[in-house]
């Protein structure tokens, strides 16, 4: 009796023990580990969650050359989706991989907090380092001139995607896509009358809309912050702003727009990727992520890729782009191995030809094949772009002179950066309105944006 | 001497050795894995949350900030519309989903045939997971005339109905989804306490000529109080505390139309990949939760004279 007492009591105490263990344990940077066999394993950003078989093929194919190249480096990957959700309590926790990728818009708020490691010793090693263009690589300096983030994945500009088969079976031309927003809108009501199918979709759900009407914005002359000197004033007031919103309710009207206000990035990709509306605008390389994520194939999609219209004085097309950036508390081994496979998964296959055609070959071998060729912006020269571009051009399997709308003025069309300040967050004062003149075009949308400046300028003054 | 053994025993007891003997230490081992799995999971928490509503942080860099976070809050033009969005999700979930699992557990106990496949029915839905139900409805809401919801409607003649993507049916449309996959729960704690009425107030009632409403308004009714009584608050409190259908259904949309009190948390949370503001977020929780304890105390003073127990 005693002895069973004992034996429960001891048992009581060993599982609080353990709990409270099991509470406080922390997990050890991974560097710590692989000190003592000399090797140093680092977790990177891979694919989408959900992403196609081939992609992920292709993905662990170079992961096996880095591998075999630097047979120091463990390389385990890690699935990643940059969402705002979650992006935060990733980066707070800890869960983040070693090398992530962020937008743009958020890398100078990132090397203020501290929350991304300074890799400008190993990244200055490159021997491409001063070739980068600086306007693209100055979303990643510190004040002080460091390099924290390095552009990389794709640098793009908005543009508009169009199914072709819709255009053919409206009797309208496919290879003159509407270079007008006017056109645009005519576009999608004879597509809607004729097929049937909405002419138009737009992304609103969250931030996402936000981005997009400020695309729209900019396109039509318009800015949602104008800087001068130190002062950041909010601008949602700006004229074309209020038009951009009632191009979305005029499209209501005549019933071309596709009835959804719950579209984010990649709904509306799975949504064009099954022929369900004819146009929409995102990001001039999202062909990459269609077939990536979606299956999208010449065969079962016939895609059609075409600049915004540019209309008004000022008037540009909102760019960004993807930058990458190590995990702040990364060690210095680390650091170097991260660097090494930025420059040998994001970079090298621009600047350097047995690099660019190893990757190129990896994935336009794939049955069926991944996309090799979608127009990005340029990381470094317009000439160096086009140089990688011959290196690759055998193995190119995106339909390039079905882009010809777009990749004919890439390089003429002025290229504005998204605002500089309280960005995400004025984004998420404007989808709320894309919603509202979505599902009702009768809407006050002088007395919104009106509402909604106030408070964009209330948060782009605690930012300063 | 009575006396002088009543003043010497309480003394005697408090040494460590006479509580250890009296099965002190055993309650305390024993009470510890619990005490230690609250603590780090559900006190802990709420703690660092009451502390967090005094502070601007973004979990690395952190400073005291006092009551801005809660004036932050009630400047936010968002607010009324969360509060008012909540208190017509309440008041529509009350509507339809208070009544309707009671009729449904009078008429089931009423059945004299295959009870079981009736109450297996009713509870389905709840064992359906949340998301997935949620996924499906929005697949039923689909606004396009060839959508489920509107095909059906259609067959009486009814127009193809926007369901989620207006900012005046949208609201409604959660309320329906919310009772669909709420409402089999409470019809089982309605059926369970309805076999707990003695059926001889029944035999009672049908000899004093009692209509079957009159059993259920004068037997059934006064019978089920104590229950009708507590599914009341817990759908309050529940209600009060929406955020699935909202997040997953229109992401609070469209226009803010959606938003619940306990969205705008998460919003205010998580909504900003940098700005995620974790002091406006614990504040607001901090305040519904406040108001929910007041309700709940109210309520209990409110209605204790008309309760069973």
């Amino acid at each position: 009796m005693r002895s069973s007492r004992t034996t429960a009591l001891a048992m009581a105490g060993v599982l609080s023990l353990g709990l409270l263990a099991a509470c406080s344990t922390d997990d050890e940077p991974s560097g710590d580990e692989s000190a003592a066999d000399g090797k140093v394993t680092i977790t990177v950003a891979g694919l989408q969650p959900g992403a196609e078989e081939t992609a992920v093929d292709a993905l662990n194919e170079r992961v096996e050359q880095f591998e075999a190249k630097y047979p120091d480096i463990d390389i385990e990957t890690q699935e990643y989706n940059w969402l705002a959700s979650t992006f935060a309590a990733d980066l707070a926790g800890g869960t983040l991989p070693d090398v992530f990728e962020v937008p743009a818009t958020d890398t100078k708020v990132l090397i203020q907090n501290g929350q991304i490691a300074d890799i400008d010793e190993q990244v200055k090693q490159l021997s491409y380092a001063e070739d980068f263009n600086p306007e693209v690589l100055a979303a990643g300096l510190s004040d002080d001139g460091k390099v924290y983030a390095v552009p990389a994945k794709s640098i793009y500009a908005v543009a508009l995607h169009y199914n072709r088969k819709l255009f053919t079976d409206a009797g309208l031309d496919p290879d003159k896509p509407p270079t007008t927003w006017d056109e645009v809108r005519s576009a999608a009501k004879t597509i809607h009358d004729a097929t049937g199918v909405p002419g138009y979709a737009m992304m609103a759900l969250d931030n996402a809309g936000g981005w997009q009407l400020t695309a729209a914005a900019y396109s039509r002359g318009g800015r949602t912050q104008v800087v001068d000197g130190d002062t950041y004033e909010a601008t949602l007031t700006d004229p074309a702003v209020k038009e951009s919103l009632q191009f979305l309710g005029d499209l209501k009207k005549d019933g071309s727009l596709l009835e959804n206000t719950q579209l984010g990035w990649g709904d509306v990709n799975a949504g064009f990727a099954a022929g369900q509306f004819a146009m929409y605008t995102s990001g001039s390389d999202i062909y990459t992520a269609l077939v990536q994520n979606n299956g999208v194939t010449a065969e079962n999609l016939d895609y059609g890729l075409t600049a915004l219209p540019n209309e008004g004085d000022d008037s540009g097309t909102l760019g960004g782009g993807t930058y990458a950036a190590v995990a702040p508390q990364a060690t210095d081994e680390e650091k170097d191995a991260a660097v090494k496979w930025i420059d040998f998964w994001y970079l090298s296959k621009l600047v350097d030809q047995d690099q660019a055609v190893a990757d190129a070959k990896i994935l336009a071998e794939q049955t069926p094949p991944q996309a090799v060729g979608t127009p990005t912006l340029p990381i470094f020269s317009k000439e160096q772009y086009e140089t990688s571009l011959g290196w690759i051009q055998d193995y190119v399997n995106v339909p390039l002179d079905h882009m010809a709308g777009y990749t004919d003025v890439m390089f003429e069309q002025p290229v504005i950066p998204e605002a500089a300040r309280a960005t995400q967050e004025t984004y998420g004062l404007l989808f709320p309105i894309v919603q509202a003149v979505m599902t009702d075009p009768g809407v006050d949308l002088d007395a919104l944006l009106a509402e909604a400046n106030t408070q964009s300028q209330a948060l782009i003054d605690q930012a300063g | 001497m009575t006396s002088h053994a009543l003043v010497d025993r309480p003394s005697r007891r408090r040494t460590p050795v006479s509580w250890v003997r009296g099965g002190g230490l055993t309650t305390l081992v024993f009470a510890l894995p619990m005490l230690v799995i609250f603590g780090v999971f559900s006190w802990a928490p709420i703690v660092k949350a009451v502390v967090m509503s005094f502070q601007k942080t973004n979990l690395i860099v952190t400073e005291w900030v006092g009551l801005e976070n809660f004036q932050r809050v009630f400047a936010d033009p968002v607010l009324p519309m969360a509060v008012r969005n909540t208190a017509y999700f309440a008041l529509l979930a009350l509507i339809f989903g208070y009544p309707v699992p009671l009729i449904a557990a009078v008429l089931m106990s009423e059945v004299r045939r295959a009870k079981g496949l009736y109450s297996a029915l009713a509870y389905l839905p709840v064992v359906v997971p949340p998301v997935v139900a949620v996924l499906l409805w929005k697949f039923f809401y689909d606004p396009r005339p060839e959508g489920v919801f509107n095909t059906i409607i259609g067959y009486v003649g009814i127009p193809p109905q926007p369901w989620l993507q207006s900012a005046t049916s949208a609201m409604p449309s959660l309320v329906l989804e919310a009772t669909w996959a709420a409402a089999g729960g409470t019809v089982i704690i309605y059926l369970a306490a309805l076999t707990a009425v003695p059926t001889e107030l029944y035999d009672a009632a049908e000899v004093d000529g009692a209509s079957v409403w009159g059993k259920v308004w004068h037997v059934t009714m006064p019978q089920l109080r104590g229950v009708l009584l507590i599914t009341f608050i817990l759908q309050i409190i529940g209600t009060a505390q929406v955020f699935l259908e909202p997040y997953l259904f229109t992401g609070g949309g469209p226009a803010n139309a959606t938003v619940s009190v306990l969205l705008l948390v998460y919003r205010y949370a998580f909504q900003n990949s940098l700005g995620g503001n974790y002091g406006m977020a614990t504040a607001l929780s901090l305040m519904l939760a406040a108001f929910l304890a007041v309700m709940s105390l109210v309520y209990f003073r409110l209605t204790r004279s008309w309760s069973t127990s």
